[in-house]
């Protein structure tokens, strides 16, 4: 068995006094997609920020294709697309424009045209109009364009779904098929009903403070 | 859907990432963002003027005061424009979500951050520089004090950005972060103001100025160096609280 592309051994965060969960354990290798479930509040956003990075206040271990990551970070960073609640899009900039400024940090996915993502979210009719003009959903989805156009094998997707149609959504399960058939490993968060065969899921719920307590 | 018909086998890559384009995109889009927002480009540079403009109404119009305390002014002045506009430095990427991908970014975050900075003093600082002129001669400055004014807010406003990076990155998680801002920073602040007016003073006065531009120089080369750092962590920290 190859060894997972993440894994995390024993995480537990305390926020504002609160054992958000604990003992958590995941992995997620080339080709899986792990879905964290739980209700509102659970930690779901921030077991992710962690994942990420982004959230240094947290215990336990996580492994980047088997080594720590803050001894490998800047190889992990480079093989990491992380698309978190805020979209990320400056709203003054078109799409074009803040997806250049996006794919220019991350130089591994440059390869196909932006116009190319931006119609394959269906929003290359505004590709030059300031973002601020466009719906929640339109923003998000000049955010997602960049999952096609990426070469990143780890996607941290956070609520990546929110204010996206039922046709949307649609496009990217197939979108997310196709990357674990490719070998790209998926962590993301929805509320959606996903169909993508192969997923597996992590219910943060059986890891809360309070189940530990009893 | 064009755009992923065929996705070659993906695996972790190795190899380093280049630096410069994603300096210069950071860069670009800042440089964006302010020109089509132009009050972020336009306050600061009013208030700088109604600051100067009011002393002669209100304090005295007479020529030897004038000259007496215009470098003061023009540079108390310089520096409370740049503070009022240091809260936007990063707060708009913070709301936006831009500053979690800058974060991510495999670059080091010192250049990001030091292009961050260079990007709000060309919008915020260079205007004041090049108002600075017309301002002298109303405040009745002779030509040499002018030139040598211009000289030293153009060592000093970009060492008042990158400390007052610091305090902005700082006071991000915070909902208002003005007054806790300037407690901050202004403190910082203080050497850099009194070098300035020094050099100025003591080119009116026809004493030698090469000592007071070698220690501006000092500053801003020690704001240069370190700054960036202190910002990133800070920036690190409260992305992290919030």
């Amino acid at each position: 068995m190859p060894i997972p592309l993440l894994q995390a051994t024993g995480l537990s965060c305390e926020r504002d006094e609160r054992l958000l969960f604990t003992g958590v354990d995941l992995a997620v290798r080339a080709g899986s997609l792990l879905r964290v479930e739980g209700p509102n509040g659970a930690g779901k956003t921030t077991l992710l920020r962690i994942l990420a990075g982004l959230h240094s206040g947290y215990e336990g271990e996580i492994l980047w294709c088997g080594e720590s990551v803050h001894r490998v970070r800047e190889h992990f960073l480079r093989n990491l697309l992380y698309i978190g609640h805020r979209p990320g899009i400056k709203p003054l900039l078109t799409p074009l424009e803040n997806l250049a400024a996006l794919l220019a940090c991350h130089p591994g996915s440059h390869r196909d045209p932006l116009e190319g993502a931006l119609e394959a979210v269906e929003l290359l009719p505004f590709a030059h109009m300031p973002c601020h003009h466009l719906s929640a959903g339109q923003q998000r989805r000049v955010a997602l364009a960049r999952l096609y156009l990426s070469d990143e094998p780890l996607w941290i997707l956070d609520e990546a779904f929110t204010a996206i149609d039922r046709a949307g959504v649609e496009s990217l399960e197939r979108l997310l098929e196709k990357r674990m058939a490719a070998g790209g490993a998926i962590i993301l968060t929805t509320h959606h009903r996903l169909s993508i065969s192969g997923a597996e899921s992590l219910d943060l719920l059986a890891h809360t403070g309070e189940a530990l307590a009893l | 859907m064009s755009a992923m018909q065929k996705l070659p086998r993906l695996t972790p890559r190795q190899e380093s990432v280049p630096v410069w384009p994603a300096c210069w995109a950071v860069m670009r889009r800042d440089l964006l963002s302010s020109l089509r927002q132009r009050q972020d480009l336009f306050n600061p540079l009013l208030f700088f003027v109604m600051v100067v403009s009011l002393f002669p109404l209100g304090v005295s119009p007479e020529k030897a005061f004038l000259r007496e305390a215009g470098a003061g002014i023009l540079w108390v002045a310089a520096l409370l424009s740049t503070l009022l506009s240091l809260d936007h430095l990063f707060r708009h990427d913070f709301e936006e979500g831009v500053l979690e991908q800058l974060l991510l970014q495999p670059q080091p975050l010192y250049l990001i951050v030091l292009t961050k900075v260079v990007a709000h003093w060309l919008v915020t600082g260079v205007p004041l520089i090049l108002m600075t002129p017309v301002l002298g001669i109303m405040l009745q400055l002779d030509g040499n004090s002018i030139a040598c004014l211009c000289l030293t807010l153009l060592l000093g406003t970009p060492v008042l950005s990158f400390i007052g990076a610091i305090g902005a990155a700082l006071t991000l998680g915070l909902r208002s972060a003005g007054i806790l801002l300037s407690l901050l920073v202004i403190p910082l602040y203080i050497p850099v103001l009194i070098f300035g007016t020094g050099t100025v003073m003591a080119a009116g006065q026809g004493l030698p100025t090469a000592s007071h531009f070698a220690l501006l120089g000092a500053l801003l080369v020690l704001a240069l160096t370190c700054a960036p750092f202190a910002a990133a962590a800070a920036l690190r920290i409260s992305v992290s609280n919030s």
